[in-house]
């Protein structure tokens, strides 16, 4: 309850110092009109279908791209992962293909692709994200307890079901830091991909409220933006203390 | 050690060595060779990128647009680093502060940094300034939220010992706090390195007129392709390398902390 409430007062404390430098004339409200204006564009925004429109291309965009990273990271991450051999001539290529920073696709994708086609931010947010998936991944089929391992083996269990018992339950929380990573990953990186290839999407319309000089609708955009990614994280969360209820980290976690 | 067992241990490391060499070489070779007949304008052979990769980018352009996006990333990602490291401490130390501040960050953590781009260019322009804010206001939230939980789990029976021999302070600050922080800060230092370096390039391509991501651009736009390719393998190796450093760095400063954690496997 206390922790509720001294967060509202931060958080509202935020507002009204944003609503008050531009009324004092500590910033130009040019440059930053006072928050109050911000909420009134975003109310007349959602009148809108084009703003609807774009908060879906962008839904569309950041969900599929997360799902084709997380299901290719998974699979093949466990698929390396399990096997030693693979593991071992595909550590340097991975080491070398993760760091390469995504946007140095953006003019490949754009000459590839075409600028404006949703396929093109859609290379990026999986090339981006699919990283992040894989090498937590990989962290934990390499996790195993090796005394789980020997029970299996002397257990006889075929491939399938050391997948399923002991290598997947293993693995279950570092995939789940790394679809947490990817999450926040995709989003950035399917704005991004409005924003510079003008592909459909809120951040398309960020690009063109900033050129028009429409600043309060620029800030109400932002601030929807920001709710996305906010109302994402809790979402990922969530989602990790439910398919980790079972987990000791979960479980031991003492409410502070 | 028996003759046998070094040899042994020879043959190891050559084993080693072939399988991490193995399949990039394969790759580029297959990329090499594909490529080789290609006459399609936008994949160009592999051996005509290569070749324009030193014109292109050891020649003005090197000190010109190379070294000075580099030198906003390290300035970026240096203020992120201090205050990061600085306001995570502060908020993780003191409870109130967490408690007020813990909503409003998360908020501002949720903002993806690219659309900040806009937003500093209306404060500053689009000049040096904006390309560093925006690489600092990118960095800065994995620093300080790794900061604010490594703060946080620092060891009881440490704090206790500390207390009880009255180490306070300035000392207490840094052997104590940070040093016990410093595993989970330098894992926000390294996932905020790689969004700086994205961070670079995209302050750079959104209404810039210089720098490394505004060339590459540059490139695409007057279909300079071979060129193009290079700048985007420049881009690559530039991330790998400085992963490499930042991994040189790590051990460095978390030298102790792996040294403990091997002991502590063996035992």
């Amino acid at each position: 309850m206390r922790r509720l409430l001294l967060g509202l007062v931060g958080l509202l404390g935020f507002g009204v110092l944003l609503d008050l430098a531009p009324r004092l004339g500590l910033v130009s409200e040019r440059y930053l009109p006072p928050a109050g204006r911000i909420l009134a564009a975003l109310v007349e925004q959602a009148d809108r279908t084009a703003f609807w429109n774009a908060v879906r291309d962008t839904l569309i965009t950041w969900g599929l791209g997360l799902g084709i990273a997380c299901a290719a990271g998974i699979v093949v991450g466990v698929v390396i992962g399990a096997v030693p051999v693979l593991r071992e001539m595909t550590a340097s290529t991975i080491e070398f293909l993760r760091p390469i920073p995504s946007v140095a696709l953006i003019p490949l994708v754009t000459i590839l692709y075409g600028p404006t086609t949703i396929t093109s931010t859609l290379v990026l947010v999986v090339y981006a994200s699919f990283w992040q998936v894989l090498i937590q991944v990989l962290h934990g089929v390499a996790d195993v307890d090796p005394v789980a391992r020997d029970t299996a083996r002397a257990y006889r269990l075929d491939t399938w079901a050391r997948v399923r018992y002991l290598v997947w339950p293993t693995a279950l929380p570092y995939v789940a830091t790394g679809i947490r990573l990817a999450t926040s990953v995709a989003l950035i990186l399917a704005v991004t991909g409005e924003m510079i290839l003008g592909s459909p999407g809120l951040g398309n319309s960020i690009g063109v409220a900033q050129a028009s000089n429409a600043v309060p609708q620029m800030y109400a955009l932002v601030l929807v933006v920001g709710l996305l990614g906010v109302t994402a994280n809790l979402l990922t969360r969530a989602g990790e203390r439910w398919a980790l209820a079972w987990h000791p980290s979960v479980r031991n976690e003492v409410p502070a | 050690m028996t003759p046998g067992a070094s040899r042994w241990r020879d043959l190891l490391i050559l084993r080693r060595f072939a399988a991490w060499l193995t399949l990039p070489t394969v790759l580029v070779a297959v990329w090499w060779y594909a490529s080789a007949g290609s006459t399609d304008f936008y994949q160009p052979p592999l051996s005509r990128i290569l070749a324009a990769f030193p014109d292109t980018w050891f020649g003005p352009r090197f000190t010109g647009e190379v070294l000075p996006s580099l030198a906003r990333l390290g300035l970026g990602y240096t203020a992120a680093l201090v205050l990061g490291i600085g306001a995570g401490t502060a908020i993780g130390r003191i409870r109130v502060l967490g408690e007020v501040t813990e909503p409003l960050l998360e908020f501002l953590r949720g903002i993806p940094p690219p659309v900040l781009v806009p937003v500093l260019m209306l404060f500053v322009g689009i000049g040096d300034l904006m390309k560093v804010l925006v690489i600092v206001s990118g960095c800065v939230w994995p620093i300080l939220l790794n900061t604010v939980q490594g703060v946080r789990s620092v060891d009881d029976v440490l704090a206790d010992t500390c207390r009880s021999y009255r180490i306070g302070g300035a000392a207490r600050l840094y052997h104590l706090t940070l040093r016990s922080a410093s595993p989970q800060i330098v894992t926000g230092a390294r996932q905020a390195l790689s969004i700086g370096i994205i961070l670079m390039v995209i302050s750079e391509m959104f209404a810039a007129s210089s720098g490394l991501g505004f060339t590459v651009m540059q490139f695409q736009r007057s279909f300079a392709i071979p060129q193009m390719w290079s700048g985007v393998l420049l881009l690559g190796l530039l991330g790998v390398a400085l992963a490499l450093l930042f991994r040189v760095a790590e051990r460095f400063v978390l030298g102790w902390y792996h040294g403990l954690r091997a002991v502590s496997r063996e035992r």
